[in-house]
């Protein structure tokens, strides 16, 4: 059934709330304001008593698919369990409560969770600083790119303009380096799914600033040259920054210091396991070297002799959201990496290995274009004819959220699959034989048939734009 | 084995078969330079063990006290509705909706999200992916700046929250200050070039400031407005829109959020529809499916970073969808009544504290300046005052550092909290 909207159930009168009966004199709105300021029209808020609220929404979460109700995997978003006791941490009163602004000795506690999170990044990453404040992925990327412009300008190197890109980055990483003021030049592959060392070679010179690099990357395909691409870069003294919106096939496995990147970005609701919530809100946690930490957003916790204090780095970028960065989904964070201590290095094989699988299973029908294991994705094609829309619209009447479809660009008809390590065999091979089957339905531009809605006109939505009630 | 994985041994030995792969090791033989050493992280400890250890955490903060502190964050009632139905796996556990078929929860939900900011703010259209009331503001900045073609060059004063000025600037935009007299900005005599004015009201001091003045001196300089106002405060405040502002931004934290200690919140931003092709961000519009209902989709997708790459309108790509829906039930929880009664206690409690303080000899700083429900107070040593607040439980107001202190009332605090704080204050004075 397609869903409705609260307003359709709001009735005159009608409320959902009752509010604490006022205990002071009342002081009317027009009162203190100047009729200019004093609101003329009540906006067209829904009038629905509570019932009427839960269910409503009980109900559109219905017309929901999350990792909870089905297989979800959706490459390069790393849909894994979200394990309640994260919610139940973020939760605490003592957490929940706390203003952002309360003097440093009355939120000591938050701060060494902050402070021990930090540390946990550092050991996973291999990076010596790290900041929790960027609000989100993208951000994060952005908060990293900014460092490096800042690391220039304060060396009085003028000249560095650009920064490249493999043809394989996720869509922010273009719009990241626009965004702080680069011009993003694209680097092509090889035939490995890799960057071609040998374009990176002729495209930096004096004015490359900087590399943006997954790895894994969003082929699924591990970087092999990357301590290569990083001594390149190093030479011409420019920095490289990994995108680690992968990093769950690398927990344990691989530190991006070691392989000579300078500064990286985590996805903490990715390898960490803090909810997506339909796409949000997330948390971008950086991590970088000695040269860069200096120049850091504000704030940074920092502890001397036991108690914690938040401090501004000497050459900071400034802020990047108006307090210390989205705490509880540091909560949640520190909390899953608290569970698994040095045990994180099998989340990462167990992705690894479920990946694999699902790549071999499907071998002979769906092909992968590039050769030797994948990583925690796998980018397959669909047997000819067949398109990879289809394929996603066929596994949902299936049961299975389909994988991203049409990325990476460079793969024609992509799906990229990411299984990650909380499935079972059970579900990945209930999920291959879905595959399998569809590769040979002939009726598949009619899927879905079993979802909430048919197939959208989503033309229509952009002609002609209707976004409010 | 980790906790949350499913496999036995003899799953893994027959996948690994399956792949034609002695180990999990052979899987990473492409990976160099390895990680051969143990991650140097604490032992694994279950999930009781973790749970007391951040129970201890957090009881070294002070909490379950009443709060004065706001500017920017606000101690508001969460009615128990919102996390029954935002707890939902449906909704937790979800994506962007890429999938429009099997994510109507959301997109309903982020539709309806964007006609609340729509209705409140008197705007057109609004997204739903600032991350927080700050960077909505840096985004509002860089997207006036593409509308005006011109370089980002915006105009605020101090009223304008200290924090979202510094979150502006860290996104590349040059500021010029505007002055602040009595509680208000000075709009007249606009430095050129600009490409847009800020106005907070009510501003970061608590102060309404007139939105139609800062609107229409922009205007004069052919420059735009982009208005910040706290959406509770939309109840009772003449919406911008209505204003002659162009872009309206805020942050959605008061409507049904925990403090969290700073986030997750979620800003908003709303415009005219005739700069939605400016507007960053995800946006959702109505549509119909196959046979002809109505149904949601993610829309205007070429503005966009995962399409337009370098020259999408931001690199933000998140819809804060979580948080959005926090705000969506909590509007309907509270409908306009609602809405303004919250309002409305709130202003009550303040002006009582206001008002009582001032009979205890305090001053305001901005006498004149009407405001609703926070408030500037003018405090020889704010940081004792705090100290004597914390002693007899209650968390005081922002120390501004120059002998004031700002201070925030919202419908949660009692009378006796407000009398108890007089009390304090005037004792340690």
């Amino acid at each position: 059934m397609p869903a409705s909207l609260i307003r359709a159930k709001s009735r005159p009168g009608r409320r959902g709330y009752t509010l604490p009966a006022p205990d002071v004199p009342e002081v009317p709105p027009e009162k203190i304001l100047p009729e200019g300021a004093l609101r003329k029209e009540r906006p067209d808020l829904p009038e629905v008593d509570e019932p009427t609220v839960v269910r409503h929404y009980t109900n559109l979460s219905r017309e929901n698919w999350g990792i909870d109700t089905n297989f979800y995997p959706l490459g390069s978003c790393t849909m894994k369990h979200n394990p309640r006791a994260n919610e139940a941490a973020a939760a605490i009163p003592g957490f929940a409560r706390l203003h952002p602004l309360q003097p440093e000795e009355q939120v000591q506690g938050a701060l060494e969770l902050m402070h021990r999170l930090a540390a946990f990044l550092s050991e996973v990453s291999g990076f010596p600083a790290v900041s929790l404040a960027p609000l989100a992925g993208a951000q994060g990327e952005l908060t990293s790119i900014l460092m490096i412009r800042k690391y220039f300008e304060d060396a009085g190197d003028e000249g560095r303009t650009t920064v490249l890109i493999p043809a394989t980055a996720h869509g922010t990483n273009p719009a990241t380096a626009a965004m702080a003021g680069f011009k993003a030049v694209e680097i092509g592959l090889d035939e490995r799914g890799c960057v071609d060392v040998g374009e990176l070679e002729e495209k930096v010179d004096e004015t490359t600033a900087a590399l943006m690099i997954t790895n894994p990357n969003t082929c699924g395909v591990y970087e092999r040259n990357i301590e290569e691409i990083a001594s390149i870069l190093h030479r011409s003294g420019a920095f490289l920054y990994m995108d680690g919106a992968n990093m769950n096939a690398n927990l344990g496995r691989m530190r991006p210091s070691d392989a000579g990147a300078d500064i990286m970005h985590f996805n903490l609701h990715k390898t960490f396991s803090t909810p997506h919530g339909g796409g949000g809100p997330g948390s971008g946690a950086i991590a970088c070297s000695e040269r860069l930490a200096p120049f850091r957003p504000d704030p940074v916790v920092e502890e001397r002799d036991g108690a914690y204090r938040l401090v501004r780095p000497e050459k900071s970028i400034g802020r990047v959201g108006a307090f210390h960065g989205n705490f509880g989904q540091m909560v949640r964070a520190w909390s899953y990496i608290r569970m698994h201590g040095p045990d994180l290095k099998e989340v990462s094989d167990l992705a690894v290995l479920n990946a694999n699988y699902v790549r071999a299973r499907l071998k002979g029908t769906y092909d992968s274009p590039y050769e030797g294991p994948c990583k925690h994705e796998v980018v397959v094609q669909p047997p000819k004819g067949v398109k990879a829309l289809d394929v996603a619209k066929g596994l949902i009447d299936r049961g299975f959220h389909p994988p991203t479809i049409y990325f990476p660009l460079v793969v024609k008809e992509a799906l990229l699959i990411e299984p990650t390590e909380t499935e079972s065999k059970e579900t990945l091979d209930d999920f291959v034989g879905a595959m399998l089957e569809i590769a040979q339905d002939e009726r598949l531009e009619e899927a879905p048939t079993r979802a909430p809605v048919r197939r959208l006109d989503e033309a229509r939505a952009a002609r002609k734009l209707k976004a409010r009630w | 084995m980790a906790r949350y994985t499913p496999h036995t041994e003899e799953d893994v030995r027959e996948m690994l078969e399956a792949i034609g792969v002695s180990s999990v090791d052979d899987l990473f033989s492409d990976v160099a330079p390895r990680f051969e050493g143990e991650l140097d992280l604490p032992p694994a400890a279950s999930e009781y063990e973790v749970l007391s250890e951040a129970e201890e955490l957090a009881a070294r903060n002070a909490t379950g006290m009443p709060v004065f502190l706001g500017a920017g964050a606000y101690d508001r009632i969460v009615p128990a509705a919102i996390g029954a139905v935002v707890s939902r796996g449906e909704f937790l556990s979800s994506y962007t909706p890429y999938q429009p078929e099997v994510s109507q929860g959301t997109l309903a939900a982020t539709f309806e999200f964007q006609s609340v900011v729509c209705e409140l703010t008197g705007m057109e259209v609004a997204n739903a992916s600032v991350y927080d009331g700050a960077s909505a503001c840096a985004e509002a900045a860089l997207m006036t700046a593409r509308l005006t073609k011109r370089d980002p060059k915006v105009a605020l004063s101090a009223n304008l929250n200290p924090r979202y000025r510094e979150v502006i600037e860290t996104y590349g935009v040059e500021t010029v200050d505007l002055p602040f007299r009595e509680g208000t900005t000075d709009f007249s005599g606009l430095p050129e070039d600009l490409s847009c004015v800020f106005v907070q009201s009510p501003g970061f001091f608590g102060t309404i400031e007139d939105v139609g003045a800062a609107a229409e001196a922009a205007h004069g300089m052919g420059a735009l407005c982009v208005a910040v106002c706290d959406p509770i405060a939309l109840a009772v405040l003449e919406p911008p829109g209505g204003l002659g502002a162009d872009v309206a931004v805020g942050e959605t934290q008061p409507l049904g959020m925990p403090l969290s200690f700073g986030g997750p919140y979620a800003g908003y931003m709303a415009t005219r529809e005739r700069f939605v092709r400016q507007l960053p961000g995800r946006i959702v519009g109505e549509t119909v499916d196959r046979e002809g209902r109505v149904a949601y989709v993610l829309t205007l997708r070429a503005r966009e970073q995962d399409i337009r790459r370098s020259r999408a309108t931001s690199n933000i790509c998140t819809n804060q969808a979580l948080s959005a829906l926090t705000a969506t039930v909590y509007a309907s929880l509270m409908g306009p009544e609602g809405l303004r009664e919250v309002a409305q206690l709130s202003i009550s409690k303040a002006h009582y504290l206001a008002g009582r303080l001032q009979e205890a000899g305090f001053s305001l700083r901005y006498p004149e300046a009407p405001f609703l429900w926070e408030f500037a107070v003018e405090m020889p040593d704010v940081e004792k005052a705090n100290e004597a607040l914390l002693e007899a439980g209650i968390v005081g107001g922002l120390d501004l550092g120059d002998g004031a202190m700002l201070v925030a009332v919202t419908e949660k605090r009692r009378k006796e909290d407000l009398d108890r704080f007089v009390e304090v204050v005037v004792d340690a004075r």
